[in-house]
């Protein structure tokens, strides 16, 4: 099953294009693209995306794989992005991670979120959750089902 | 503590982030002024105002300026398109500035970058932007939306980059290269003064509070500027706290503060009464300071570098009597160990080594030789790699080791 990008999505392209003085800088706007279309990166959106901008689907996977917020697979469950660098460290995101376990979420344990005077933290989609409690995950997981 | 607000002065207006509010309270009012300058006049202002880049490194934002080619120059590049690169990936920890510019006063920063842009002659401008950043790229992004119906984007661009979670993206080099759609590895640095090169084309890259820190001396002239700070560290800083303060966040304040003033003015002290026991001064990858130095620091970059630290973002991270130092660089070091971009071998090797080395220790099952083992590995990261990212987490150990020293010998 071959990846097509959505007609939204080619427009955007096109405009892209003429904002940049090579197709090849829209490697990372396409992949976020393909990534928002299809819930995550398939290797024929890659072959898809290597076409439209004259990068070799090798060094393409390569990218991928480099940053931490694309993914190779479909994501199913909720993906709970917790901060555990050192402000949130200082600020009881051991404890955040503790209450987490065994609750059917994904957890994945993220680097600095930038959001360290309001620790601990957590991302989920493109959302901030700040200054966190056990408390206050449970309404925000319970609000998210 | 004297209030100075440069950069954050509409912070708190409700709605501050919209082109009405922006305008009401003066808002895009510097590009009239900016007009009785030529490009060159504007780029003088600035070496005057001893203005330094605020993204970590503090260099003189004059001198990058100067690189790029004006329309007389000879170089042979000059009929290249110049562009100019505005880094907001803000991963370093301990720092959380920019995203208080880009969502509560962005059209400050979009009036920065069209008169940087004049100054160097660019007609386009990109923010590479953190990805985990969206909920504030699209209050940016809105802004940028604004201002282009108004008009004010006529003659110069603007595009948002989003990133993807890297951390070495924020490196100016790797920052290009990711632009570029490629892996985020940083550049060997040239060896002669140049400009960075985006696709071939001269590009000048500054973090976003640089440039939201133009139009305030464009407007009021370099010495309204100096008129703040220090000598050499000249103007305000937005510095940012957080770890075991009552009142962690971001305040913006002169430089040459006294270091403990700024975290009990505005921070109102440790939290639950404890004493302090350490504080990094400037983002997790400067050099921790003892209670004793907090003491004598000042906020200026000459300062923090005569105690063998650096003012680095300014993002302080406050650390309590009850903070045990080894868990602290532990933590760190599975950080840089994660965050290493791998292409040099001593940064790729020597993150994850100490990483092991001090969760070792960390457990009770080190030696004496493991911490001596620690400094000699750090040894050999320094000063053999293509970025300063692995010297930096080197002296990031020698600092913790020298001066815990004791905590560490508990430990084995
Ligand atoms: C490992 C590393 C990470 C960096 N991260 C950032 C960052 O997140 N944001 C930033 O503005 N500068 C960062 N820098 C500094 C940039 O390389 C560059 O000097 C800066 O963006 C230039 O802008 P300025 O002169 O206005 O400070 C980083 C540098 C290194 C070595
Ligand atoms: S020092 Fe580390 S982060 Fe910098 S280029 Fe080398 S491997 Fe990459
Ligand atoms: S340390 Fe968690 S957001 Fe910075």
């Amino acid at each position: 099953m071959s990846f097509v990008f959505s007609k939204e999505n080619l427009l955007r392209i096109e405009t892209l294009k003429k904002r940049y003085p090579s197709p090849k800088a829209l490697c990372l706007p396409c992949l976020w693209m393909a990534q928002h279309q299809e819930g995550y990166i398939s290797i024929d959106a890659i072959d898809t995306i290597s076409e439209e901008i004259g990068i070799a689907p090798m060094e393409i996977y390569g990218v991928v794989t480099f940053y931490t917020m694309f993914h190779l697979e479909p994501q199913d469950k909720l993906n709970v992005q917790v901060c555990k660098t050192l402000s949130c460290k200082l600020c009881g995101s051991d404890e955040i991670l503790k209450h987490l376990e065994g609750k059917d979420v994904k957890i994945s344990h993220v680097e600095c979120l930038g959001s360290c005077g309001t620790a601990p933290v957590m991302q989920i989609d493109d959302v901030y959750y700040e200054e966190l409690n056990p408390e206050k995950v449970d309404e925000i997981l319970k609000s998210l089902r | 503590m004297r209030e100075c607000k440069i950069v954050s002065r509409k912070f708190d207006i409700p709605g501050s982030h919209t082109l009405e509010v922006s305008k009401a309270h003066g808002g895009y009012r510097t590009l009239a002024k900016m007009d009785e300058y030529s490009p060159l006049e504007i780029i003088e202002i600035i070496r005057e105002s001893k203005l330094r880049g605020k993204g970590g490194g503090g260099s003189p934002a004059s001198a990058k300026w100067t690189l790029m080619p004006q329309e007389n120059d000879k170089n042979g590049k000059s009929d290249k398109p110049s562009f100019l690169a505005v880094n907001c990936d803000e991963s370093e920890p301990g720092t959380f500035k920019d995203r208080q510019i880009i969502s509560k006063d962005p059209h400050l920063l979009i009036e920065g970058i069209l008169i940087t842009c004049y100054a160097i002659k660019a007609k386009h401008a990109y923010i590479y932007i953190r990805g985990e950043y969206k909920q504030f790229q699209d209050i940016l992004q809105f802004a940028i939306d604004e201002a282009y119906e108004d008009g004010l984007l006529d003659h110069c661009d603007i595009t948002v980059h989003r990133g993807a979670g890297a951390y070495i993206c924020g490196e100016k080099s790797a920052l290009l290269e990711s632009m570029e759609g490629k892996r985020g590895h940083p550049r060997l640095k040239p060896k002669h003064k140049e400009p960075e090169w985006f696709f071939d084309n001269p590009i000048l890259v500054n973090n976003v509070e640089t440039i939201a820190s133009v139009p305030f001396i464009i407007q009021n002239g370099a010495d309204a500027y100096k008129a703040y700070g220090t000598e050499h560290s000249p103007g305000t800083l937005l510095f940012a706290m957080s770890g075991h303060v009552n009142n962690p966040g971001v305040y913006e304040a002169e430089y040459g503060t006294s270091m403990m003033a700024y975290i009990n003015h505005f921070g109102g002290g440790i939290r639950n009464a404890k004493k302090l026991k350490a504080v990094i001064p400037g983002g997790a990858s400067t050099d921790v300071l003892t209670a004793q130095e907090a003491e004598c620091a000042t906020l200026d970059y000459e300062t923090l570098r005569s105690m063998k630290s650096a003012l680095g973002t300014g993002g302080m991270i406050v650390m309590d009597e009850d903070t045990c130092m080894v868990t602290v660089l532990k933590n760190l070091l599975e950080f840089y160990h994660e965050e290493s971009c791998g292409q040099c071998t001593p940064c790729r090797e020597g993150t994850g080594w100490t990483d092991k080395l001090v969760g070792k220790i960390l457990d009770k099952r080190g030696t004496k030789e493991d911490i001596e083992k620690l400094l000699e590995i750090a040894d050999t990261m320094n000063g053999k790699t293509i970025c300063v990212f692995a010297p930096a987490v080197a002296t990031v150990i020698k600092s913790f080791v020298s001066k815990f020293r004791d905590e560490f010998e508990v430990a084995v």
